[in-house]
């Protein structure tokens, strides 16, 4: 055997790093243009018509999207109400309970298919589900394909944040005498919080730029989201339809939704750096 | 200072557990090897051995800690207030309540120092407002803390010092009033000025509850301990009054391991 000569190492190095830098350059660039675009066509449309008045009829210059905005924000309301409480549940059974039992790996795997399913799958699911047995679009269709796409995001992380919880502190709370149950949710959990709430914070940010489920849900509206049980105005269609539309002043507006989109869900991930650098400078001991 | 057992003293203390033909198994790994010791009551006995030789498997099997993983299991009897906890019978919330346990490394829970003194004193009892801050307050003197920590009672646990919150962990379990202290490893993970103060914590312990202390250090084991065992890859190779194990051990594994000649 024969040392490797350090030429020849310095020379793979550089070939490395000759490779993977222009990669690394290239996926930043793609961003900082998409951002760029986005926010160079999009700035115009926000003024305060924008976030309070009911879209005008097609062709007519001003108006708003206030109602797409308030149905963007209910429908991921009630997606988080939903799919939060379940996917933290299953979290918990899957790190405490179930661990290596059959249903749970079951369970982890369907997990991990529902991850990578298209969303339009589940927009065409809930179609079937619930629009073609109500007999029409609705919010709480939309809402309800928003839950099952972040279901799978919240249950993961919820199982890899209980994960990261060292025995000895489930440990020691069984060893005081506290029930099962009562040890996960006073310590366990408590233990987990900031990575939980990460979780579902990613989760949010997740489904709050989906379209494909919403067209086929809660579909699009001109005027007020009443009520939840009728076709409900959201951003995202809001975007598809107004940028397909020959009306300038639409496709104004559909950029300055895609900026209102893109600043609502860098907001949301930096909330959750936020909390997760918090947990790393906390963490349970020393 | 140590008022050291005799080996007659052994025989004639009632013993606080009793156990017989304990085995112990990891899956197909049998680890613990027809386990046969009496802990004598409110004594202080320390279980030494080399690495990997069982000490933490043994006492784990104590409060049954060991059963939240579905893979291990034990066998034989471990008598403790003459009751073999080892039934199914038992109730597991009432043992370990009787029998408290501290861990290599500080477990505080992510809650203040209040909270984690009150959180076993709230799993038994049905206490008042002022009761559960008297009680509290005992506990917390009892392990030696009180004086550090009576003006922070309100912030996080997580907070204070690896060797204060050792003391917390100390108080807690003894919050819950247990009969038996099983400790593994108590001072591994703290500085020496911090282990002296639990080692004589461990002292005022003797008074009214039996430790069993789970030790690497010889010189702990010397000072601390009435009694002591030797382990050796699963097996309980020697038991008597620490001064005896230590001036004059009858097997020469013992004698090998505290002389430094292994472990
Ligand atoms: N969770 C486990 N699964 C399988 N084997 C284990 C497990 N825990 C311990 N063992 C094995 O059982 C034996 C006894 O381990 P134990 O932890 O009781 O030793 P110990 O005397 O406490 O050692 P140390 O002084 O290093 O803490 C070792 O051979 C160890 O490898
Ligand atoms: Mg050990």
């Amino acid at each position: 055997m024969r040392l490797r000569s350090r030429t020849q190492r310095k020379v793979a190095d550089r070939a490395a790093r000759v490779v993977m830098v222009p990669a690394a350059l290239a996926g930043i660039a793609v961003l900082a243009w998409i951002l760029w675009e986005v926010i160079s066509r999009g700035a115009g449309a926000l003024n305060l018509d924008f976030f309070t008045q009911l879209p005008t009829p097609p062709g007519m210059e001003g108006g708003g999207l206030a109602n797409a905005i308030l149905g963007t924000l209910l429908m991921t309301v009630l997606a988080t109400v939903i799919g939060t409480p379940v996917g933290l549940m299953a979290g918990i059974y899957l790190a405490e309970f179930g661990t290596t039992s059959r249903l749970a790996t079951a369970v982890r795997f369907t997990t991990n298919l529902l991850m990578g399913t298209p969303s339009i799958i589940v927009g065409i699911f809930v179609y079937a589900l619930i629009v073609l047995r109500t007999g029409h679009f609705s919010g709480w269709a939309g809402g309800v394909a928003l839950a099952i796409l972040m279901l799978p995001v919240v249950l993961r992380t919820t199982e890899d944040m209980l994960n990261l919880v060292p025995d000895e502190l489930r440990e020691s709370a069984l060893a005081l005498g506290a029930p099962r149950w009562r040890a996960t949710l006073t310590v366990v959990f408590r233990a987990a919080k900031t990575g939980l709430v990460t979780g579902i914070l990613l989760a949010v940010a997740r489904v709050s730029g989906e379209t494909a489920p919403l067209l086929f849900t809660a579909l699009n509206s001109f005027y007020w989201p009443e009520t939840i049980s009728e076709p409900t105005a959201n951003l995202t269609v809001t975007i598809f339809n107004y940028a397909m539309s020959p009306y300038a002043d639409w496709q104004q507006k559909a950029w300055g939704a895609s900026l209102l989109i893109t600043v609502g869900i860098l907001i949301v991930t930096v909330l959750s750096r936020f909390t997760l650098r918090d947990r790393k400078s906390r963490t349970w001991s020393r | 200072m140590n008022r050291a057992g005799s080996a007659e003293e052994a025989r004639s203390l009632p013993s606080k557990v009793s156990v017989r033909n304990l085995n112990f198994y990891y899956g197909g790994q049998q680890a613990l090897f027809d386990n046969n010791i009496d802990i004598p009551e409110k004594r202080v006995t320390a279980i030494i051995g080399p690495s990997g030789c069982g000490k933490s498997t043994h006492i784990r099997v104590y409060n049954r800690i060991y059963e939240l993983y579905r893979t291990h299991r034990a066998e034989g009897q471990v008598v403790i207030d003459g009751k073999n906890i080892l039934l199914p019978s038992v109730d597991l919330i009432d043992l370990r309540k009787r029998v408290g346990m501290i861990f290599q490394r500080p477990t505080p829970f992510p809650m203040t120092i209040f909270d984690n003194i009150a959180y076993g004193l709230k799993l038994h009892y049905r206490v008042g407002r002022t009761e559960l801050s008297d009680r509290v307050e005992d506990a917390l003197k009892r392990g030696a803390l009180w004086d550090e920590v009576k003006d922070k009672l309100g912030e996080p646990a997580n907070a204070l010092s690896g060797g204060q919150q050792q003391r917390l962990c100390i108080a807690r379990a003894i919050a819950t009033e247990p009969e038996l202290i099983l400790m593994d490893e108590p001072c591994s993970a703290i500085d020496p000025v911090a282990t002296a103060k639990i080692e004589d914590l461990i002292q005022t312990l003797r008074d009214n509850y039996t430790v069993v202390l789970v030790t690497h250090n010889m010189q702990q084991a010397a000072r601390v301990s009435d009694f002591t065992a030797f382990f050796y890859k699963g097996y309980i190779i020697e038991f008597g009054a620490t001064k005896q194990i230590f001036t004059n051990p009858a097997e020469r594994e013992t004698e090998d391991y505290i002389t430094g000649r292994f472990g």
